[in-house]
């Protein structure tokens, strides 16, 4: 896959992320108000200092005039960008490459998203018209073909497999409950977990993300100008972004044990960023857990296990906030909520506070304070098992030697 | 040469409703057997598909009409046979017609599609869907099935020899447009007028015919007016021996479509050179005499060959555990919670008829460079990236196999809960799609599945259908009730 990258070339120098949850005391304007104005101010500049905007939604509005009203810009380019769930990373990654490109100074993305105000439990889908042949299934339905794969691929019975999703879930939530701007800020017992009431195949409901409000908003500028805006930024490594053919639902070679988007943008993001050893060089990673078994393969996906042993890894702790490589160490989408086009961001606010050692005492990860790492990766993927999107970016808190 | 039928398909859905559970929901006697219930996804245009897929012979004829019957169609003013034809592949050529509203006319799909033979194979298909108010006789006594015959200008299994009528004009039972259950006059005043009608149908049908009631090897009396039927059937001087076994205790009386069905399971164990009578109480009376041929004995050894279930071994296949209040639902006669989700959104017009032939006849695409099969049909691809290099190829005669599966407790349906399979074709290719008419228990990898064509659901107003996966083998279900019914029967 060809792609030059802008490896130290942007930095990120302020963000914004509002408490996510069923925030009925705000509308997606509030939530877009809120999250820029913390950015702006950790950035210490002013609304009408940001040259351009890219916001990120998947329903909450359509048009730059979602963003451009509510905070009154000041007649500013406002792109509005949709990608499934990598919608958040993916204003990310446009912004950041405006700014690269030498056209603006300074860019903001923000995204938003407003589920709870539908009215239906869960993602309630946006209509096109169609042929009206696709199936009923949920989106959890469609994610729960990865645990029966995979555990018959790898020869993990189905106990030990929930124990995995299982301990999965408890991790996320253990993390979790030390945010205070998570969805869910409690932690849940094994027991808890495994006899949650059953979604779709050995999905309960404990596997799979919270339904949420919220957004995200960060501003980025080229690398030689950040520290006039911070003494820490945080330097973008790789961006990489990859929609598949939808293969998989049509293949019968596909077996539901990997996500080839994943690989490939994973792969690419490693070679912008110069990272050979994401197990051994990443201090932490913000994965897309919408339900426990995608996290379980995406640990395979990224490299940070071999094929056929994230399982071990897992129930070994490898991915606990005190593990070797913390995964989530927010509580992921799993217990901070998955506002669709927050949620990029939402990963990458958490980089910003590990990263630069912010993060609240009780959360802040030793890979970061003693381990000297400095690389912290986001990972979102939109769609479903074998038809998906990817983004996998690299970010760090020092630029390169 | 003299036209005739040439081949039948016999469709009686999967679910049974069980006398004995009415009667547990609402008190009063139960009552023996069954009655076969059409599925939350079926109606009378989908059993009519499924019923025309197994009358049209692999590599037989293309019929070149169509006419269709029921008293109970999908829609008015527009046709429901054009979605039999379209879920068939016919070609375009082919005209599709309704013959609908009453339960005489399915009889008249059949003579008038013998008739269209002499000249072009056609098909002629008659469905039903039958119920009443709960706890009543029709809802109790009822069944659901369909039933297709492909007419052939030679070569026929059965020739019409003669036919007779009698009409008249007396209320016995009727439904206003929009009514879902039939108004029924006192049985006694029906039974009165149809006697006479009845015999003097037979009579002159076999007048016509030439015969004697002594020729006659076989008679089939049918009439939602059970005991008319009762009246008239001893009166005719056939030989009781010479009577078709009356399979209403297990299936219910199928309408419309119970001549059909009860002339295909006489077609189904007569052999070369007999004579079949049919008579219809339906709105005066109407006869058939039917003589078979010497092919009869050769499509006989087809339809076992290809594992085509007659009717008598359909009274053991399905599930009999169906609960009354499902049953209720799924006829609408249970008003029941809505699903705290967005209703269904209809599809686009423009949209169904661009993808006619993969929506309707489960058409794939084959690509001509590398032979990589295409669910849906793409027109670039996925394989070696060619580009408009396809051949269109319908798979839902198609087996498959199941390569993974899984069940949905969120998605709502009337039949919870969905099931989702990822089915591999036999010879290529990959679709994922709803499992429906099974037994949770008997879905793994590897079950063997082939295509049903369902209504997915109604949205203001316009029926949404595709095809879903259902096991192959369809044995007897929840319980001994089917056998100890056929052993009855």
């Amino acid at each position: 896959m060809a792609s030059n990258g802008i490896r130290d070339k942007v930095a990120i120098v302020g963000m914004g992320c509002t408490k996510f949850g069923e925030r009925w005391d705000c509308g997606s304007d509030d939530l877009l108000i809120d999250a820029s104005q913390e950015a702006i101010a950790s950035a210490g500049v002013a609304i009408d200092d940001i040259d351009a905007f890219w916001l990120g939604t998947l329903g909450a509005g359509n048009s730059g005039l979602t963003l451009s009203r509510p905070l009154k810009l000041d007649y500013r380019p406002v792109t509005r960008v949709e990608n499934f769930c990598a919608t958040g990373s993916e204003a990310l990654r446009n912004a950041c490459y405006a700014v690269a490109s030498g056209a603006y100074d300074l860019a903001m993305a923000i995204g938003v998203e407003k589920l709870k105000d539908s009215g239906y439990s869960g993602l309630t889908g946006i209509h096109q018209v169609g042929d009206g042949t696709r199936d009923s299934l949920t989106s959890p339905a469609t994610f729960s073909f990865l645990a029966p794969s995979y555990s018959h691929k790898y020869g993990v019975d189905a106990e030990e497999m929930k124990e995995v999703m299982t301990r999965i879930a408890w991790k996320n939530h253990y993390n979790g409950a030390r945010n205070p701007r998570a969805q869910f800020r409690k932690e849940v017992s094994l027991e808890t977990i495994s006899r949650s009431p059953r979604v779709a195949g050995e999905l309960g409901v404990f596997d799979c993300s919270g339904v949420s409000d919220g957004s995200a908003a960060a501003i980025v500028c080229r690398a030689e100008d950040a520290h006039r805006y911070t003494d820490a930024p945080l330097y973008v490594k790789g961006l990489s972004f990859v929609a598949g053919p939808a293969a998989g639902p049509i293949d019968p070679d596909y077996d539901y044990t990997t996500f080839e988007e994943v690989v490939r943008s994973a792969e690419d993001a490693y070679r912008q960023a110069g990272v050979t050893n994401p197990r051994a060089q990443l201090a932490m990673a913000e994965v897309h857990d919408c339900f426990t078994p995608t996290e379980l393969i995406l640990m395979e996906d990224l490299g940070f296990a071999e094929r056929g042993t994230a399982w071990k890894e897992v129930l070994a702790g490898t991915f606990d906030i005190t593990g070797e490589l913390p995964v989530n160490p927010d509580g992921g989408l799993k217990s901070f909520g998955h506002p669709i086009g927050a949620s990029g961001l939402r990963m990458m606010f958490e980089c910003w506070l590990q990263l630069r050692r912010q993060a609240p005492g009780d959360r802040q990860i030793k890979s970061v304070t003693e381990g000297g790492r400095t690389l912290g990766l986001t990972h979102n993927l939109g769609g479903g098992p074998g038809e998906c999107v990817s983004f996998v970016g690299v970010v760090g808190s020092e630029p390169s030697a | 040469m003299t036209s005739g039928i040439g081949s039948w398909g016999v469709y009686l859905p999967y679910w049974r409703l069980e006398r004995e559970a009415i009667a547990q929901a609402l008190g009063g006697p139960g009552g023996r057997g069954s009655r076969t219930v059409a599925s939350y996804d079926e109606d009378t245009t989908t059993m009519g598909v499924e019923a025309a897929r197994l009358a049209v012979r692999p590599g037989g004829s293309v019929p070149e009409q169509l006419l269709f019957s029921t008293p109970s169609p999908a829609y008015q003013d527009k046709t429901n046979a054009t979605t039999i034809h379209a879920a068939l592949g016919l070609p375009q050529r082919v005209g599709a017609y309704d013959l609908v509203g009453s339960v005489r006319s399915g009889v008249i799909s059949l003579t008038a599609a013998i008739r269209a033979a002499t000249t072009a194979p056609t098909l002629a298909v008659i469905s039903e869907i039958r119920t009443g108010l709960a706890g009543g006789t029709d809802e109790r006594d009822s069944g659901d099935g369909a039933v297709a015959f492909s007419c052939v200008p030679d070569g026929a299994v059965a020739e019409l020899i003669s036919t007779a009528s009698a009409s008249e004009e007396f209320l016995d039972r009727w439904r206003v447009p929009g009514e879902s259950e039939s108004h029924q006059w006192e049985e006694r005043f029906g039974e009165t007028a149809y006697v006479p009608l009845a015999q003097s149908a037979f009579s002159d049908a076999l007048k016509a015919a030439d015969l004697s009631v002594e020729d006659i090897d076989h008679l089939v009396v049918t009439g939602l007016h059970t005991r008319a039927v009762r009246a008239v059937t001893p009166s005719l001087g056939v030989d009781a021996t010479r009577l078709a076994p009356d399979r209403s205790v297990v299936l219910g009386n199928l309408g419309a479509a119970q001549l059909g069905v009860s002339l295909a399971d006489v077609l189904e164990r007569a052999t070369p050179g007999q004579v079949v009578v049919v008579l219809q109480l339906a709105d005066g009376a109407d006869a058939l005499v039917w003589r078979t041929t010497d092919e009869l004995a050769a499509e006989q050894d087809r339809r076992r060959g290809s594992h085509l279930a007659t009717v008598a071994e359909q009274l053991t296949s399905g599930r009999c555990d169906l609960p009354y209040a499902a049953f209720l639902t799924w006829r609408d006669q249970l008003h029941r919670e809505p699903p705290r989700r967005p209703e269904p959104t209809r599809p686009g017009a423009p949209n169904m008829l661009r993808s006619e032939g993969w929506k309707y006849a489960f058409t794939a695409s084959c690509c001509l460079a590398c032979g990589f099969r295409h669910l849906p049909p793409a027109r670039v691809c996925l394989r070696c990236k060619a580009v408009d290099q396809m051949e269109p190829e319908r798979l839902a005669e198609v087996g498959g196999t199941v390569a993974t599966f899984t069940i949905d407790y969120l998605a709502f349906s009337l039949g919870p809960p969905t099931v989702g399979v990822v089915v591999d074709f036999d010879g290529g290719g990959r679709y994922r799609c709803e499992l429906t008419d099974f037994d949770p228990g008997d879905v793994a990898i590897g079950t063997r599945v082939q295509m049903t064509f369902r209504r997915f659901y109604t949205a203001e107003g316009m029926h949404n259908y595709f095809w879903k996966a259902r096991t192959s083998a369809q044995e007897a279900k929840g319980g001994a009730a089917g056998s100890e019914i056929n052993e009855e029967v």
